[in-house]
C-alpha cells in the first residue's frame, strides 16, 4: 500500500473541498510540530522546571482555559464582556462548594462549576437578545458587580470574605493531586482538550454561525440564523470555559477569597485576548503566556525596586505599575498591531517558509 | 419624616453630581458612538489636575479653576489626536476596548504619582452659598454643583440646537458618512468632542473632590456609575443624563437608608441590567428600531 503523499505548502490556493479550509493543520508539518510540542510539554517540561517556573507555568495554563473561552465571545462572536473575571470568581467558588459543601470529588465538581457558570453567564447575556454590541457590554459590566456584590455578602454559601479552604486535595483515580508537577498534569491536559474542542467547535455549524454573526449580524439574520440562540450559546460556552478555569485555580490555590475577581481581572483577561489575537485559539495561548509572564516579570521588577531605599520612597508599588502596564500594552497592541501575537507569529512564520523569495 | 427629606435632598444631590459626571461622556457617545471607559479616569485626572493648582502651587482658586478647565480641554485634545484618530473606521470593539486600556494606563499613572489615598482640598466655597431651611441643612457644595449642573444643562442644550458646531456633532453621531460628505469636518468634530468631554469631566471631578475628597479608586468608580445613569436617561440625551442621574442618586440614598447600606454600591447595576431588558434605550433615547 502506497503512503499518503505528504502535505506542504502549496505555492497557490488549490484547495478543491471544503474541507480543505477547514483543516486545522494545513500542513503535515504543522501536525507533526504540535504532536512533539505536546511530548515536549508532557515529557519534558516538568522535569527540568524549578518548583517557581512550574507554578507560573500553571497559572499561564489556567489562565489560558479562561482567555480560550473569552476569545470565543470576543473573538469569535463579536461579543464585548467585562465580567469575565467575575465568571472565573463563579466557577472559584462553585467548584470550592461543590467540593466542600457537597462534597464532590475533582472529577464532578470542576466541570459542574463550568456548567453553573455557564448558566450564570447566560442570565447576563439575556439583553443581548435585544441588543447590539455595546449594551452586552454594559450588561456584562453590571454582571461584574453584581456578582462581586453576591460573592461577599451571599455569607451562608460563600462565607463572605472569609473565604473558603478546601479541606481535602484534588485527586483522581486514587492520586492524591498535591504538587505541583501532578497539577502541571492536570491543568495542561485540560488545557489540550479544551484547545482542541475549542478549534473544533469553530469548524461546526455553531462555529460558523458565531463567526457570521460577529461579521455582519443583520447578514447572518437573514441568512437564517437565529442570532439570539448562538448569542446565547457563545455566552455559555465562554462562561463554561471561565468557570472551569476557576475551579481548577480553587483546587490549584486550596483556599479562596473573594478579592481577586474584580474588573481589574476581567481587563485582565481582555488584556490577554487582544494581545494575543483577537479570533484566534493560539492567540488566547499566546495573551495568557504574554500577559502572566508580564505580571511575574512586574513582580520582580517591584520587588528589586523596594530593595532600593531611594526609589521605594517613591511610592512605586506593583498595584500602580500593574494597571499601567496593562493598559499600556493594550493600547500599543490595539495601535500597531490590533491583531495581536499571533499575527506576528504568523509574520515570522512566513518570512521563514518564504525565504529567501518573500513573495 | 425628616429622614424622608433628609434623604431626598442627599439623593439629589448625589444624583445632580452623577448626572454632571455623565456629561462629558455623553457628548463622546452622541458625536462619535464611543463608549468611553476611560471616564472616570478624566474625572479623576481634572480633580487632581485641581488639586496640584490649589493645594501644591497655592494658586488662586479662580485662576486655578480655569486653568484646570483649560488644561482638560487639551488634554481631551491630544487623547484623541494620539490614541482615537488612528481607530476611526476601525471597527467598535478596538475604540472600546482602547478606552478600556487608556482608563487602566491613567489609574496606573495617576495611583503612581498621587497614591490610593484620600486627598482633600482646602475649604474655599462661601458658607453664604449653603441653604438653611427648618431641620434640612444643605451644604455650599451642592447648591454650587446645582447652579453648575444647571449653567452648563442649558448652555449644551442651546450648544446642540443652535451652534454649527453642535450641529455638525449631531450629524456625525447620526450618520459619520453621510455628514462627511455633506462637508462636515469628521476629525474635528471627534477632537471637539473629546475636548469638551475631558473639560466638563474635570469640572465634574472637582465638584466630587469637593464633597466626597478626591481618591483614584472612588472617583474611577463613580466614572463606572455613569453607565446606569446614562442607560437609564438614553444614552444619547443631555437631559436624560441629569435626570437618569437624579434618579440613580435617590435610588442609592434610599437603598441605604432603608433597605441596606451595603446594597448601595450595587443597585444602580441591578437596575441597569432590569432596564436593558424592558426599556433598552432608557427614559429619553433615541429607539433605534433594529431587530437583529
Amino acid at each position: 500500500m502506497a503512503m499518503r503523499r505528504l502535505h506542504f505548502h502549496p505555492c497557490g490556493n488549490y484547495k478543491e473541498h471544503y474541507a480543505q479550509e477547514l483543516t486545522i493543520f494545513e500542513t503535515d508539518f504543522g501536525r507533526m510540530w504540535a504532536i512533539i510540542g505536546i511530548a515536549l510539554l508532557f515529557g519534558v517540561v516538568p522535569f527540568i522546571s524549578s518548583p517557581y517556573l512550574l507554578y507560573v507555568l500553571n497559572m499561564t495554563g489556567i489562565a489560558a482555559i479562561a482567555a480560550l473561552g473569552l476569545n470565543i465571545l470576543i473573538g469569535f462572536t463579536g461579543q464585548i464582556s467585562l465580567g469575565h473575571g467575575a465568571f472565573f470568581g463563579v466557577g472559584a467558588y462553585a467548584g470550592a462548594i461543590l467540593a466542600t459543601t457537597c462534597g464532590l470529588p475533582f472529577w464532578a465538581s470542576v466541570p459542574a462549576a463550568g456548567l453553573i457558570t455557564a448558566g450564570v453567564g447566560m442570565i447576563f447575556g439575556i439583553p443581548s437578545g435585544r441588543l447590539k454590541g455595546l449594551y452586552l457590554t454594559i450588561a456584562t459590566l453590571a454582571g461584574q458587580f453584581i456578582i462581586e456584590y453576591i460573592l461577599v455578602h451571599w455569607e451562608s454559601l460563600t462565607k463572605g470574605t472569609m473565604g473558603i479552604m478546601l479541606t481535602e486535595p484534588a485527586s483522581l483515580f486514587g492520586l492524591e493531586i498535591n504538587s505541583d508537577t501532578r497539577f502541571f498534569y492536570v491543568i495542561f491536559f485540560c488545557l489540550v482538550c479544551v484547545t482542541f474542542m475549542a478549534s473544533n467547535l469553530m469548524r461546526t455549524r455553531y462555529g460558523r454561525a458565531f463567526i457570521a454573526i460577529r461579521d455582519n449580524d443583520r447578514a447572518a439574520e437573514g441568512m437564517g440564523i437565529p442570532i439570539f440562540f448562538y448569542k446565547l450559546l457563545s455566552f455559555a460556552v465562554s462562561s463554561f470555559y471561565a468557570g472551569f478555569a476557576g475551579a481548577l485555580w480553587t483546587y490549584y490555590m486550596r483556599s479562596i477569597s473573594t478579592e481577586p475577581f474584580t474588573l481589574s481581572l476581567s481587563v485582565e483577561y481582555i488584556a490577554m485576548v487582544i494581545i494575543g489575537g483577537l479570533g484566534s485559539i493560539p492567540g488566547s495561548i499566546f495573551g495568557a503566556v504574554f500577559i502572566t509572564g508580564l505580571n511575574e516579570g512586574l513582580r520582580f521588577v517591584t520587588d528589586a525596586m523596594m530593595n532600593m531605599s531611594a526609589l521605594s520612597s517613591f511610592g512605586l508599588n506593583m498595584a500602580s505599575l500593574r494597571e499601567f502596564a496593562f493598559g499600556l500594552a493594550i493600547v500599543l497592541f490595539i495601535l500597531f498591531e490590533p491583531k495581536g501575537l499571533a499575527e506576528l507569529w504568523r509574520i515570522v512564520r512566513s518570512s521563514f517558509r518564504l525565504w529567501p523569495f518573500s513573495y | 419624616m425628616d429622614f424622608f427629606l433628609q434623604l431626598l435632598i442627599n439623593g439629589l444631590s448625589v444624583g445632580l453630581l452623577y448626572g454632571l459626571s455623565a456629561l462629558g461622556f455623553v457628548m463622546i457617545f452622541k458625536s462619535s458612538s464611543v463608549l468611553n471607559f476611560a471616564h472616570g479616569q478624566l474625572l479623576a485626572i481634572g480633580a487632581f489636575f485641581f488639586l496640584v493648582l490649589v493645594s501644591w502651587l497655592h494658586i488662586p482658586v479662580i485662576l486655578a479653576f480655569l486653568i484646570t478647565l483649560a488644561g482638560s480641554f487639551v488634554l481631551g485634545f491630544v487623547v484623541e489626536r494620539i490614541f482615537l484618530r488612528p481607530l476611526i473606521g476601525e471597527s467598535l470593539i478596538f475604540v472600546i476596548m482602547l478606552t478600556v486600556g487608556l482608563a487602566s494606563m491613567f489609574k496606573g499613572l495617576l495611583l503612581f504619582f498621587f497614591g490610593g489615598n484620600l486627598q482633600t482640598y482646602p475649604d474655599f466655597l462661601p458658607e453664604a452659598l449653603a441653604i438653611q431651611a427648618g431641620n434640612i441643612y444643605i451644604p455650599p457644595v451642592y447648591v454650587a454643583s446645582s447652579l453648575m449642573g444647571g449653567v452648563f444643562l442649558l448652555l449644551f442644550g442651546l450648544f446642540f440646537k443652535y451652534s454649527p458646531q453642535g450641529i455638525f456633532m449631531r450629524s456625525v453621531a447620526d450618520n459619520q458618512t453621510a455628514a462627511m460628505s455633506l462637508g462636515v469636518h469628521v476629525k474635528k468634530v471627534f477632537a471637539l468632542s473629546w475636548a469638551i468631554a475631558a473639560l466638563v469631566a474635570a469640572m465634574s471631578g472637582i465638584v466630587l473632590g469637593i464633597i466626597n475628597g478626591i481618591n483614584v479608586h472612588e472617583i474611577s468608580s463613580i466614572g463606572l456609575k455613569v453607565f446606569p445613569v446614562v442607560i437609564l436617561g438614553g444614552l444619547d440625551s443631555i437631559g436624560g443624563a441629569i435626570i437618569g442621574g437624579i434618579i440613580i442618586g435617590l435610588l442609592e440614598t434610599f437603598t441605604s437608608g432603608y433597605i441596606s447600606p451595603s446594597l448601595r454600591d450595587v443597585i444602580p447595576y441591578i437596575v441597569l441590567v432590569v432596564i436593558l431588558l424592558i426599556k433598552p434605550y432608557g427614559l429619553f433615547g433615541l429607539v433605534e428600531i433594529e431587530r437583529v
